[in-house]
C-alpha cells in the first residue's frame, strides 16, 4: 500500500466561464447589500438568495435538462460552489439539495420524485434537509430505529431524528429509517424516504446551538405518511444509498472553505509588510489550502467519471476540518485582537463566528474519528 | 486527448520499467555503503542507461520528452527508493540547459562565489550554478572542493568554489515565474525535486508501517487492530496523499509561468508533511526502527533532510506569505485558485 493518487484535472473551458458569470452574480448580490461575506457560509440559510441563485441558473447544473438542469460537468460545479464560499455567500438553503439530495434522487429516485423535486430543486424553490442521525445513533448511523412500515399505498413513519440541520425551513428531508430486520452486518433492512416535512404526523423543535443560532433540530414522526414513489432505491438497500451519498458530502470546497473569509481578514489585518512569523504562518496556511483545493478538484473529477471516491473524500474531510479548526488558532497568534461578534468590525466579527462554529467542523458529515477508520480500512489495516 | 492517452502509456511503461531497475538495484548494502558519502558510480550507470537523467528533455533534443508530471513522479519513485544519486539534479540540469550531455549534475545557489552544500559536488561532471548576475555552467574541471560534508542522511553534500564556466540564459518562461531572480528561479526548480522525492519517500514509509502493524503482534493481536495506531496511519496516509497531490499540481506547471509560485508551495506542503510522517513511521515501529539494522532510517533520514534543502518549508512560507500579504486580503482567492487550477489549453505543439 503506496497511498493515493490525486490526479489533476483540468478544467474545460466551460468551467471557467461559469466562474465568470456567478462571479458576476454575486458581486451584484454583494452590491445590493444582501450578502454580507464574512458572516455567511453554507450553514447560513437565505431563502431568498437561494431563488434568485435558482433563477440564474447554478443549481442541479449537472442534471439531466429534462428534469431541469444544464448536463455541465462536476467541475463547473465545482466551480460555482466553491465562488459562493469565497464570497461568503449564504447558501445553506440550497447546499444540501445540490450536493447530496439531488443526486441521490437522480441516481434512486422514481421518475414521479425527480420530475417533481429536481426541477423545482433548480428553480431554487425546493429544499432539503439530512434525516440521519438519531439520540441513540450518532456515529453508529446503522442502528437507527425510527421505522418505516409498509401500508397501502405507501409506508408510515414511526420515530425520531436529532440534529437535523434546517428542518424547520426545508420542504424535504430525505431519512434514513428501518424497514427490515438488521442481519448479521447490521446493513440490512435499511431503506431511504424523501418526506415532506408539512407532511401531517411531524413535529420539528429546534434546538439552540452554542453559537446561539437555531440551525439543528428535533424532528418527531408519529404516523407519518410517504408514498411508495417516495422511496429511494430499493427496500432495504439504504445502506449503500447512505454511503454513495456521503462520498457527495465529504469531498467537497465546504469542508475547508468554511472559514475562507477569515483567512481574508486576517491577510488584511496583518497588512502589507507582514513580520516574519506571520509570513510564516500565512504561507503555510496556504499551502495546506492549496494541496486540499487540489485534492478536492481531483475528487470532483473521480464523481465525474461515476467513480465513489468514498476513502478519498474521507481524506479531504479530515484533513480539511483539521485546517479550518486550526486557522483560527493560527489567527489568535498573530493578531492581538478579541473576537467579539457585536462590535462590527469585520476581523474580530470573523474570527467570533468561526471559533463559535469550528467544533462542529469534524464532527458533522462523519466525525473525525469515524474517519480515520475509514481511511485506516482504505489502506489494509482493518 | 489522444496524445495524451499516448503520454500517459509511454510514461507507464517508463514508470514501471524505473521501479523494476531501482527495485532491483537498491539493495540494503548499496544504501548503507552510500551512506559513507561514497558515490555509486555502478548504480549511477544503471540510472543513466535506463534514460532517467533525460526524462524531462525534450525529445527533440535528445530527451524522453515526458510531460512534467510523470518526469517528477520518477523522481517520487526514486524517492520511494531512497535512489542515493543526484538524479533530479541531472534531470532538471538537462531540461534547463537543453543537451543530454555532462552528467551526474550539481545545482548550486552562490552566495559570494562560495557553492555551499552541493549534492555530490565532489563527483558531478557539472555544476548549474545561480547566481545574481544569471546561471553559469561549471564544468568540475572548473570546480575547487574546499569542504567535504554529508547531511543527516549520509549523502555528500560539498562545499565549493568555481572559477569560468560559460553562462546560460534562463528559460523565459522560468525567469518571468520568478520575476527575474535566478537565484529563485533556480532554487524552486531544486525545491520541487526535493518535493517529489519526499512524497516518495513518503510513500514508502507508510508502506513499512502498515505492513509492521500488520505483522507485529502485542498483547496477542496485530498492532493494525489497536484503533490508535490506526488513526496514526490515517493521519500519515493522509499528508502522504496530500504532499503527492501538490507535487503534482507544481510538476504540471513546469513551462508555465506560474511555475515558482507552485514549487514554492509544493516544497512547504510536502515539507510540512514530511515531518508529521516521519515521526508517525518511527512510532509504529518503535525500537525496532530507531536501529541502524532496520531499514526505516534509510527514508526518515532523507525526509529529514530534504525537507530543509533547496529552502525549507518554513523558507517558502515566508515566500509565499510575503506576496500574500503584499497582494492583500482581496487578492486572495484568485491567488489559490492560479496556484491549483489546470486549465484544459489547446494542445501544446
Ligand atoms: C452542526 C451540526 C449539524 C448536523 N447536522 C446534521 C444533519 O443535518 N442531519 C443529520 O442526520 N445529522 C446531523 N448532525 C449529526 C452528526 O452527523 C453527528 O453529530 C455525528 O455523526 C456524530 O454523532 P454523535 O454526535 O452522536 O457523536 P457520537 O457518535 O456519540 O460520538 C462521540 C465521540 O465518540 C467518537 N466515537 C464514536 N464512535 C467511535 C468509534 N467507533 N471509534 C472511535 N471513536 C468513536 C466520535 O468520533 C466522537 O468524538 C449534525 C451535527 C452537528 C454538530
Amino acid at each position: 500500500m503506496l497511498g493515493f493518487d490525486f490526479d489533476g484535472v483540468r478544467f474545460p473551458p466551460a468551467a471557467e466561464e461559469a466562474r465568470t458569470r456567478i462571479r458576476a452574480f454575486l458581486e451584484a448580490e454583494h452590491a445590493a447589500g444582501r450578502i454580507v461575506p464574512h458572516r455567511g457560509t453554507w450553514s447560513t440559510f437565505d431563502a431568498g438568495f437561494t431563488r434568485r441563485l435558482g433563477e440564474a441558473g447554478f443549481i442541479g447544473v449537472t442534471w439531466p435538462k429534462a428534469y431541469g438542469g444544464q448536463e455541465a460537468s462536476s467541475l463547473v460545479r465545482f466551480v460555482i460552489t466553491e465562488e459562493m464560499l469565497a464570497a461568503g455567500a449564504p447558501c445553506a438553503a440550497h447546499w444540501v439539495a445540490d450536493r447530496q439530495s439531488g443526486p441521490q434522487i437522480l441516481k434512486h429516485g422514481t421518475e414521479r420524485a425527480k420530475q417533481v423535486i429536481l426541477p423545482a430543486i433548480c428553480r431554487g424553490e425546493c429544499t432539503f434537509g439530512i434525516g440521519m442521525s438519531e439520540p441513540g445513533s450518532g456515529s453508529d448511523l446503522a442502528s437507527v430505529r425510527t421505522r418505516a412500515t409498509r401500508i397501502d399505498d405507501g409506508w408510515r413513519i414511526d420515530g425520531q431524528k436529532i440534529w437535523t440541520t434546517n428542518a424547520h425551513n426545508v420542504t424535504y428531508l430525505i431519512v434514513l429509517a428501518r424497514t427490515g430486520e438488521a442481519g448479521p452486518s447490521r446493513h440490512e433492512g435499511l431503506t431511504q424516504f424523501i418526506v415532506k416535512v408539512d407532511s401531517p404526523g411531524i413535529e420539528v423543535r429546534g434546538i439552540q446551538d452554542m453559537a446561539g443560532n437555531h440551525e439543528f433540530n428535533e424532528v418527531f414522526f408519529d404516523g407519518c405518511f410517504v408514498p411508495d414513489d417516495m422511496m429511494l432505491g430499493e427496500e432495504g438497500s439504504g445502506w449503500d444509498l447512505v454511503t454513495g451519498e456521503l462520498a457527495f458530502e465529504r469531498s467537497g470546497p465546504d469542508r475547508f472553505l468554511s472559514d475562507f473569509q477569515l483567512f481574508v481578514a486576517l491577510v488584511d489585518k496583518v497588512g502589507p509588510t507582514p513580520g516574519r512569523m506571520s509570513a510564516v504562518e500565512i504561507g503555510r496556511m496556504f499551502s495546506e489550502l492549496s494541496a486540499l483545493r487540489r485534492m478536492s478538484t481531483s475528487i470532483a473529477g473521480m464523481l465525474d467519471e461515476g467513480a465513489q471516491p468514498l476513502v478519498e473524500a474521507a481524506i479531504v474531510k479530515d484533513l480539511g476540518t483539521s485546517f479550518e479548526q486550526a486557522l483560527p488558532e493560527t489567527a489568535r497568534r498573530l493578531v492581538a485582537e478579541e473576537a467579539d461578534r457585536e462590535t462590527g468590525e469585520v476581523y474580530g466579527e470573523a474570527l467570533a463566528e468561526t471559533m463559535l462554529r469550528a467544533p462542529c467542523f469534524s464532527l458533522r458529515g462523519g466525525t473525525r474519528e469515524i474517519l480515520r477508520g475509514m481511511i485506516a480500512r482504505g489502506i489494509g489495516l482493518r | 486527448m489522444t496524445l495524451d492517452h499516448d503520454q500517459v502509456e509511454i510514461a507507464a511503461i517508463v514508470e514501471d520499467q524505473a521501479d523494476r531497475l531501482l527495485r532491483d538495484a537498491i539493495t540494503r548494502e548499496v544504501l548503507a555503503a552510500a551512506d559513507g558519502g561514497v558515490f555509486d558510480a555502478a548504480l549511477w550507470q544503471k540510472v543513466s542507461e535506463a534514460g532517467l537523467p533525460l526524462a524531462l528533455l525534450g525529445e527533440e533534443a535528445g530527451g524522453i520528452g515526458l510531460a512534467p508530471r510523470q518526469a517528477f513522479r520518477l523522481l517520487r519513485l526514486a524517492g520511494q527508493h531512497a535512489l542515493p544519486l543526484p538524479l533530479g539534479e541531472t534531470m532538471l540540469f538537462a531540461a534547463l540547459s537543453g543537451t543530454s550531455g555532462d552528467a551526474p549534475a550539481g545545482l548550486a545557489l552562490s552566495a559570494d562565489g562560495v557553492l555551499q552544500r552541493v549534492a555530490f559536488g565532489a563527483d558531478v561532471a557539472v555544476v548549474l550554478l545561480a547566481e545574481v548576475g544569471g546561471w553559469r555552467v561549471v564544468p568540475a574541471s572548473e570546480l575547487q572542493v574546499t569542504s567535504e560534508g554529508r547531511n543527516i542522511a549520509g549523502a555528500p553534500r560539498v562545499t565549493l568554489t568555481a572559477t569560468g564556466g560559460t553562462s546560460l540564459l534562463l528559460p523565459g518562461w522560468l525567469a518571468r515565474s520568478a520575476g527575474e531572480d535566478p537565484v529563485l528561479a533556480l532554487r524552486a526548480c531544486g525545491a520541487l525535486a526535493r518535493a517529489a522525492g519526499m512524497a516518495g519517500a513518503m510513500r514508502r514509509v507508510l508502506a513499512m508501517a502498515v505492513d509492521h502493524a500488520a505483522t507485529r503482534v502485542q498483547f496477542g493481536r496485530p498492532l493494525a487492530r489497536f484503533q490508535a495506531i490506526q488513526h496514526m496511519l490515517a493521519a500519515a496516509a493522509e499528508e502522504s496523499a496530500a504532499a503527492s497531490a501538490i507535487v503534482d499540481s507544481a510538476a504540471e506547471a513546469w513551462g508555465q509561468e506560474d511555475f515558482v509560485m507552485r514549487a514554492a508551495v509544493a516544497k512547504s506542503r510536502a515539507g510540512l508533511a514530511a515531518g508529521r510522517v516521519a515521526a508517525i513511521g518511527h512510532q509504529v515501529h518503535a525500537a525496532m526502527g530507531f536501529t541502524q539494522e532496520h531499514d526505516l532510517h534509510f527514508f526518515t533520514r532523507r525526509l529529514l533532510s530534504w525537507r530543509d534543502e533547496f529552502g525549507s518549508d518554513a523558507e517558502w512560507d515566508g515566500w509565499i506569505g510575503q506576496r500574500i500579504c503584499t497582494a492583500g486580503g482581496g487578492a486572495l482567492w484568485q491567488t489559490l485558485i492560479d496556484a491549483t487550477t489546470t486549465v484544459e489549453r489547446e494542445a501544446r505543439a
